[in-house]
């Protein structure tokens, strides 16, 4: 058993593009073992997983989904009769809609675009050695060991308009004259809930941007550098061109979890006030627990509509003539 | 970036750095410090930046009144069965999507995918339902069930990654030795998955340990609840006793801020490696 306690590190060649030939075989292994065997093999190993998911995640998501077309409140269950899109009408129909659509698009926007540019900013800095470097990276890292809902009550408690921190401060550099109603007040309730959801995001796209230029190898630059390339073409022409396929894939996770990350804003403002920091996955909590779980249900599904519409566009919008795959 | 640092671009550089770091942690600081203060000076002016008077009144307070420690351990034991199993089966899937090419899997991928993109609550109902005829509400193991089912598609795309950095070759050499493919998985390519695998479980550990919707609507009985749950019940009245909150907080946030600590490094390769393969 030598080989156990050798683990060795050489690369092999081929492994590491982005493309491969799907279903060609690589090495005699696999010529080997096209048998019922190694069908048998992928199915008892992908069983347990797919079990669980199909049980837990679609099953409960395909019944929950059907629940919008039917009229399913707590306070009336002897009643779950089909009404067809009464439940998608009446969500359409609510005056709180349109500042919800609103609320979402500007918490996915404000949230992901600072996030990238701080995230990539950092990265950059972070690839050359420094002193402390390891414990800097440690010590950025923490935000995302918190729950999001606890990140809510954190800043709740900051910019609590008597007692936080964050009036004080700015009190004491002499940027505000009085304390301001951080949460009460509409405008900046939503710039509170971005700053703490900005907080806790960034870290996600400094690890994923500095993992991918760790993997440009030195002599581009170099070569860019002989060629007399100043630092924004070097920027464009070779950082981000070479660690597009991270950038887009990141990008494109990250919206997905931002527009359905309720917790922060459950924690911090309850959607408050006047519905001003609602979301559409905190306003699907709030009529879940009002009982009416079919409206609810409507709006999950366009949740998933548009996030399955999104990705798809995106991924077609940027993809790279050798195609990027999810 | 490679290429000459000129010292504005290097100091300007160090500043932000600095400052990102206070903003970062400086909230942690912040929750930390209104924990050790003595209930009244929670609310006193001037705001106390660095606590005189250090009280362990709040936390004491925790485990007199709100039986803190019932929480700490039913999370402790949600989290641990519920990430460990999760990290077997998704090892087990991960390792076939890794290593075969066949008809089904880009399918079975975009399925993970799709998996972020559903909104737990509109699960929540039929979850409850399916419990009730299980007779799993209330019920730690119902909440592990689900808890599984919720960590697998994540951790098998970053499991993934891992195992398609460790080259075939060692699997193969292993087999040419006369070993079966079980006998390759388990004793030859386990071992230097292990890095791997320990990141997978904290990832899972952490996420179980911090997740709300689902065990608010599953577990009910006082004695039964997760932390997350218990906090919420702490702000479900009309005033939030913030330092009952804050110490709550530091010791919710302490646990999983260690093994990060301890993992990162692994985490952060855990989670490039699956997604740049993707």
């Amino acid at each position: 058993m030598s080989v156990a306690s050798t683990p060795t590190k050489t690369s092999t060649p081929g492994r590491g593009g982005a493309t491969r030939a799907g279903g060609a075989p690589r090495g005699g292994r696999r010529k080997r073992e096209f048998t019922t065997r190694r069908g048998a093999l992928i199915a008892a190993f992908m069983a347990p997983a797919a079990v669980f998911v199909a049980v837990f995640t679609y099953y409960p998501m395909i019944a929950g989904g059907q629940m919008a077309f039917r009229n399913w409140k707590l306070t009336d269950l002897t009643d779950t009769s089909w009404v067809g899109l009464k439940n998608f009408a009446d969500v359409f129909a609510d005056p709180a809609w349109g500042t919800v659509l609103g609320n979402t698009a500007v918490w996915v926007v404000g949230s992901i675009v600072p996030q990238l540019v701080i995230g990539f900013a950092l990265a950059l800095w972070l690839r050359r050695r420094f002193r402390f470097r390891g414990l800097y990276q440690a010590l950025i890292f923490f935000p995302w060991a918190i729950s999001g809902f606890l990140i809510g009550i954190l800043f709740r408690w900051m910019f609590n308009s008597e007692f936080g921190v964050v009036n004080d401060l700015l009190q004491k550099a002499g940027l505000i004259d009085e304390p301001i109603a951080w949460l009460a007040d509409p405008d900046t309730a939503m710039v509170a809930v971005l700053i703490a959801n900005i907080w806790y995001g960034v870290t996600f796209f400094t690890i994923m941007i500095l993992a991918a230029l760790q993997s440009i190898p030195d002599e581009l630059y170099e070569a860019a550098a002989l060629d007399g390339a100043g630092k924004a073409r070097t920027l464009f022409r070779i950082t981000i061109p070479y660690i597009r396929t991270t950038l887009v894939l990141t990008v494109l996770l990250r919206v997905i979890w931002i527009f359905n990350f309720p917790d922060l804003i459950f924690g911090m403002t309850g959607g408050g006030p006047n519905d001003e920091t609602h979301i559409v996955t905190t306003w699907m909590i709030q009529i879940t627990q009002q009982g009416d779980y079919g409206r609810a249900s409507a709006l999950g599904l366009l949740v998933v509509g548009a996030l399955l519409m999104f990705a798809v566009f995106f991924l077609l919008a940027t993809r790279e003539k050798k195609g990027v795959r999810p | 970036m490679i290429g000459k640092e000129t010292a504005a671009g290097r100091a300007g550089k160090f500043t932000f750095l600095g400052l990102w770091l206070a903003f970062t942690v400086f909230p942690l600081y912040w929750i930390t410090a209104t924990s050790f203060k003595a209930p009244g000076d929670i609310f006193r002016f001037p705001i106390d930046y660095w606590p005189e008077h250090l009280s362990l009144e709040n936390y004491s307070g925790l485990f007199a009144t709100a039986d803190f420690g019932t929480y700490l351990v039913n999370s402790l034991v949600v989290a641990t069965v519920a990430g460990a199993v999760a990290t077997v089966i998704s090892m087990l899937s991960a390792y076939v999507l890794a290593r075969f090419e066949f008809r089904t899997k880009s399918a079975l991928l975009m399925a993970a995918l799709v998996t972020q993109m559903i909104p737990s609550f509109i699960a929540l109902g039929p979850l409850y339902l399916l419990m009730t005829d299980l007779k799993l509400v209330d019920n730690h193991l119902g909440l592990i069930l689900v808890y599984i089912a919720v960590c697998i598609p994540f951790c098998t795309v970053m499991l993934r990654g891992f195992f398609e950095n460790i080259p075939d070759a060692l699997e193969e050499a292993a087999m040419i030795d006369g070993l079966s493919r079980f006998g390759a998985l388990f004793r030859v390519l386990l071992p230097v998955m292990r890095p791997g695998i320990v990141a997978a479980f904290i990832f899972n550990f952490v996420n179980c340990w911090n997740e709300l919707f689902l065990s608010v609507t599953l577990m009910n009985s006082d004695s039964n609840k997760t932390i997350p749950t218990a906090l919420n019940g702490f702000i479900s009245s009309f005033n939030i006793d913030w330092g009952s909150m804050s110490a709550a907080a530091v010791l919710t946030i302490l646990p999983t801020m260690l093994l990060f600590a301890f993992a990162s490094r692994h985490i952060v390769q855990g989670l490039t490696s699956g997604a740049v393969k993707g």
